[in-house]
């Protein structure tokens, strides 16, 4: 049984056509790569398979983990209930900003625990202890009781996969979970990402604007471009140059230019420039 | 696994998606509107008739004349009066807005479907539209006069103005942390609870004490017709032309208004 299986998945907003004939499966513990520039359909595809938005109709069907959650362009009955299954990180951090970081980790559980229980906000000592523990694994354990809004980008993000933490899905979607981040930051949220998939074998899809980070951190890369799936295999395989022939000029945006900050440090040991000019006057 | 599917070049030309010209023409349309009515009803509000505000304005400071000595003779009786009326205010407005929580829920349009959304608003447009006023003569009757009226018609007029700005604070929220809770699998019901109440409760806070403001001021308008407080007091000494009682009471108004205004402003500041 396939953890994530499209067929024929397309989609258009007005006249722009967003998803074009998507059809792909990926395994269960699977590490996957979405890249493709923006605009390119990789939020649309995420959206669509966390039940988040529907396919225009045609034959088209999404299933994760066996069951499907649209078809034809309608959501199941049971979407409401497989959504817990399914975690989703998104790019602005999505925490309720009002409510403190320890609410926003607790609101991961309620599509496991009772609806009378969850309406009432009323979470158990052991789910409490839970919500701790999870941003605890995600070294941010001093900042349960602060609002969400205090925090800074990066802390958001980890107290919003802490939330998908408590929640236990099977399957993690991240949409550019890094992209409004620091390069530390961005690090730091990936290697966590990777943790979670290797210790808990939860299937991970990450939809990423660079393919640097492509290549370090997913075995498997799935290439989007206009809507269609222009490359589906190995990211090793994921050269600059074939990235070249497949976005044309577009490709810059996804190859970042070597990255300043590790060319940075060499150039203060240069003795040359400004220190001698300096000495001189 | 598959392989790279089909490696192409990418360099073919994108066509630009053409300009929406109708929503050009609809914003003009609007504008075009606006101007027309204004127009329209130039002739039918009398507004020619502005000039009188300067040629005439001797008549006005002669009549003000006679607010110019105030009497505070009775002040003690005007406070309780006022105090009255400030409780009536209270618990119209407190009800109101306990109220207009679920119908403000129900008349926004990112959570309820049209077919709840159209009927909860036509409720609340009849109840907004038709003036505290009309209300406290209907609740007279039931009732009999007095505060209990007053309450009664700020209740159900104020219900349907807090519904609407809650509905409309509702719709102006930011929809991607109740999506974040949808997609832990939380119900209908508690993607509001968490997603949406703590977004707008600064904001229906402030509305319900704006409203609180505004109906202390009402509530003395509806002592006219017998709804208790200080109104009720005021417009006895109006009609009997005793213009400096109402000029003492006047001023009594006019700083509690601005006490409870500058009140109200700190508790917004806490909320917020």
């Amino acid at each position: 049984m396939d953890a994530i299986s499209i067929r024929n998945l397309s989609k258009t907003f007005g006249k722009k056509v967003a998803l074009d004939n998507i059809s792909l499966d990926i395994k269960q513990g699977e590490m996957v790569a979405l890249i493709g520039a923006s605009g390119s359909g990789k939020s649309t595809l995420i959206r669509h398979i966390c039940g988040l938005e529907t396919a225009q109709s045609g034959h088209s069907t999404i299933e994760v983990l066996g069951n499907p959650i649209q078809r034809d362009g309608r959501l199941a009955s049971r979407a409401r209930e497989m959504r817990r299954n399914i975690g989703v990180i998104f790019q602005q951090f999505n925490l309720v900003s009002r409510l403190s970081v320890l609410s926003n980790v607790l609101l991961g559980n309620l599509g496991r625990i009772p609806l009378w229980r969850g309406t009432l906000g009323l979470f158990t000592a052991e789910e409490k202890r839970l919500a701790r523990e999870a941003l605890a694994r995600v070294g941010i354990p001093e900042v349960a009781w602060q609002r969400a809004s205090t925090l800074s980008g990066g802390q958001q993000q980890r107290a919003a996969i802490a939330r998908t933490l408590v929640q236990r899905s099977n399957i993690l979607i991240a949409d550019e979970p890094i992209a409004s981040l620091d390069p530390s930051s961005a690090r730091r949220i990936m290697e966590v990402l990777a943790t979670i998939n290797r210790d808990e074998k939860i299937t991970c899809i990450v939809s990423l604007h660079q393919v640097e980070y492509a290549r370090r951190y997913c075995p498997r890369t799935i290439a989007l471009r206009d809507g269609k799936v222009v490359f589906d295999g190995p990211s090793s395989a994921l050269t600059n140059q074939s990235l070249m022939e497949l976005y044309g000029a577009g490709s810059e945006e996804l190859i970042p230019d070597t990255a300043p900050a590790f060319v940075m440090p060499e150039r203060f040991h240069q003795p040359h420039d400004g220190i001698s000019i300096l000495a001189t006057a | 696994m598959s392989q790279i599917a089909n490696i192409t070049a990418a360099d073919k030309p994108r066509v630009e998606i053409a300009r929406d010209w109708t929503r050009s023409i609809w914003n003009a349309l609007v504008w075009a509107v606006l101007a027309i009515l204004l127009v329209w009803s130039w002739g039918p509000a009398e507004v020619s008739r502005w000039t009188f505000l300067f040629t005439d304005a001797g008549n006005m400071a002669q009549y003000a004349r006679g607010f110019s000595h105030p009497n505070f003779a009775e002040w003690r009786y005007y406070l309780e009066q006022m105090v009255v009326t400030i409780q009536i205010a209270l618990w119209g407005t407190f009800l109101a807005a306990a109220l207009a929580i679920p119908f403000g829920i129900l008349s926004a349009r990112n959570v309820a479907p049209w077919y709840i959304v159209q009927p909860v608003r036509r409720l609340m447009d009849a109840c907004r539209s038709i003036h505290e006023l009309v209300f406290a003569v209907l609740f007279v009757v039931a009732v009999g006069l007095g505060p209990f009226a007053g309450v009664m018609a700020l209740f159900v007029h104020t219900t349907g103005i807090l519904a609407k700005l809650f509905s409309e604070a509702i719709e102006a929220t930011d929809p991607r942390p109740v999506e974040a809770i949808r997609a832990t699998g939380a119900s209908r019901l508690q993607e509001v609870i968490f997603g949406i109440i703590p977004q707008v409760i600064p904001l229906w806070m402030s509305f319900a004490l704006y409203r609180f403001e505004s109906n202390v001021r009402a509530a003395t308008v509806l002592g006219v017709i017998g709804a208790g407080g200080i109104g009720q007091v005021l417009f006895e000494a109006i009609r009997g032309f005793y213009y400096s009682e109402a000029s003492a009471m006047l001023i009594i108004m006019l700083v509690t208004v601005s006490i409870l205004d500058l009140l109200s402003q700190q508790l917004r500041k806490v909320f917020m």
